[in-house]
């Protein structure tokens, strides 16, 4: 059977259109990295590499400016480890209980009220963090200042805590259900064919979970804007306000920094170290799940 | 049949939620024999070698009427351990299920979870098992490589191998060649055979030519009911149903 013309001409244009669609989407991200780029380029040329690598101070506002990326740094790396700390224990024990213990009853209750968790907005677990947890951890820990990283990455966690439990619980579901056969047939008790079966078969997909939310706490703004303080400082204490790499660039973004100053220039080379931090662990992220998906299928 | 039953099993019935699958079905197993659960897809042999084991206690729905006598003891008492059981009551399945370990592993497994660490004692174990699962000589130089690159083949006698590990009396075989090539099926029935000198052996197939081939008695199932169990011999040569002799000659199933 032909086709009529005028059909055929509309299945194309609708193709194209559709073709269209998808590449908004990748001309976006290739518009931002080059507009990153560009810009870093523009600060690379004023400030050498080796400077913004080693110095220990970041003051780009101050007259004496020092564009040391290490607190800022230090800082995002301080916060998430607290919040990974938090969410990896929480996350996958709840991703075991949902997985191996609940029942279906149970699963259809909890599951979406951890989700709910995720549908927060993060403003509101920032203030949580500091009007509430910074207090909460001052009766426990006098010493600690009214922002620091510990409340803002302590809340951090409890914010990832569902994203590392749902990813982990899918990649534990993902487990075939003929090992835990096999395995309860050898003898084995509930606990041990969750953590010698289930949760070694589902490693490189839980190991993904977790670096998933690692790239998700090195780029959380809000609660580390508002809770963490904005001091960049080069500190592994956990008690004293410190400021991460998002946090810099929304005081940049809020203050009236002319645009082509070197200042303002810094918003640009900070985005661009935040992006290839959070790309290059999504790219092992990926790496990971389409390795455990190669093994089970 | 010689010697004492190892399993007897009285009116039972079984129903996942709402829907019974067997009928009153009474049952002796004898002591080192091959006892052949045989009938067509959805005649409950199965479900019937998943209560040997209590393998029906995973699956959310299940529920049973009857007893089943285990060497002279209810199989489903409260007092009942049912690890302890599932180590006494071996099983293969129907898709070769290595765990994503090494060979060695995957033997150790069963010994592990009890607590042994003793290496050269459970070296000595894997290289047993591996022996009595007629595997030794292909993997004895490579025992540390995944369990995964094996064949199917290999993989089921792994699985046999594993289950032999924790010395169990007993070894359930569901349906343990429905996934693999003709070859492959020729060198398990053969170890089934060697088996059953030492182990009871109860295996689910819908294989009529294979409960012939290795079985001592074969239990016709057809539609929930057990329909007849006889020595294998003469069930094949003189069935007394007219449903024996319909499945037996390829009329249905």
């Amino acid at each position: 059977m032909k086709l009529d013309g005028s059909i055929k001409f509309q299945e194309k244009l609708i193709e194209r259109l559709l073709f269209l669609c998808s590449l908004l989407s990748v001309f976006t991200t290739f518009g931002i990295i080059w507009v990153l780029l560009s810009e870093s380029i523009g600060f690379f040329q004023k400030v050498s590499i080796v400077e913004f690598l080693t110095d220990t101070e970041w003051t780009p506002l101050f007259t004496n400016k020092h564009f040391g990326i290490l607190p800022l740094l230090s800082g995002t790396f301080l916060t998430t480890v607290i919040a990974i700390l938090v969410a990896v224990p929480f996350g996958l024990a709840s991703a075991v209980y949902l997985s191996e213990y609940a029942s279906a009853k149970a699963r259809n209750i909890i599951k979406p009220l951890m989700e709910i968790l995720a549908a927060i907005p993060t403003v509101v677990y920032g203030y949580f963090a500091l009007l509430f947890v910074t207090p909460l951890l001052k009766m426990v820990i006098p010493s600690i200042s009214g922002f620091s990283a510990l409340s803002a990455g302590f809340v951090m966690g409890v914010m990832i805590i569902p994203m590392v439990s749902s990813l982990s619980e899918d990649a534990m579901h993902a487990v075939p259900s003929g090992l835990k056969e096999g395995a309860y047939a050898l003898g084995s008790h509930k606990l041990q064919v969750a953590f010698r079966i289930v949760f070694p078969a589902a490693l490189s997909g839980i190991t993904a979970a977790v670096i998933l939310a690692i790239s998700r706490a090195i780029g959380e703004t809000m609660i580390v804007a508002i809770a963490a303080g904005q001091q960049p400082t080069l500190t592994a204490n956990p008690l004293v306000p410190v400021m991460t790499i998002t946090a810099y660039i929304v005081q940049v973004s809020l203050g009236d920094t002319p645009h082509g100053t070197i200042e303002y220039k810094t918003i640009f080379v900070c985005g661009l170290s935040l992006f290839l931090l959070t790309f290059i662990l999504n790219v092992i992220s990926y790496k990971l799940r389409k390795h455990f998906q190669e093994v089970y299928d | 049949m010689s010697g004492e039953t190892v399993f007897k099993i009285q009116n039972l019935n079984t129903f996942y939620g709402a829907k019974q699958i067997l009928k009153k079905v009474n049952l002796d197993i004898p002591p080192k024999a091959v006892t052949a659960l045989m009938g067509p897809s959805g005649c409950g042999k199965s479900t019937l070698i998943r209560c040997l084991n209590r393998m029906n206690d995973l699956v959310l729905n299940f529920r049973y009427e009857g007893d089943i006598i285990y060497k002279g003891t209810d199989l489903y008492a409260s007092s009942v351990d049912v690890t302890e059981l599932r180590r006494e009551i071996g099983m293969v399945f129907q898709k070769p299920n290595p765990f994503p370990k090494s060979i060695f592993e995957n033997i150790a497994y069963g010994l592990r979870i009890q607590g042994v660490k003793d290496r050269d004692y459970l070296s000595g174990v894997v290289e047993e098992s591996l022996k009595r699962g007629a595997l030794w000589e292909e993997v004895k130089e490579r025992l540390n490589d995944s369990a995964l690159a094996l064949s199917g083949g290999q993989q089921q006698r792994l699985c046999i191998a594993r289950a032999l590990a924790v010395k169990p009396e007993v070894i359930l075989f569901d349906e343990p060649c429905s996934a693999l090539d003709p070859m492959a099926t020729a060198k398990i029935e053969e170890l089934i055979l060697e088996l059953k000198k030492n182990y009871t052996i109860a295996i689910v197939t819908h294989n009529t030519a294979q409960a012939a081939r290795v079985s001592d008695f074969t239990a016709f199932l057809y539609m929930g009911d057990l329909i007849e169990f006889e020595p294998t011999g003469k069930m094949f040569t003189a069935p007394k149903d007219s449903r024996t002799e319909a499945y037996l000659t390829g009329k249905f199933g």
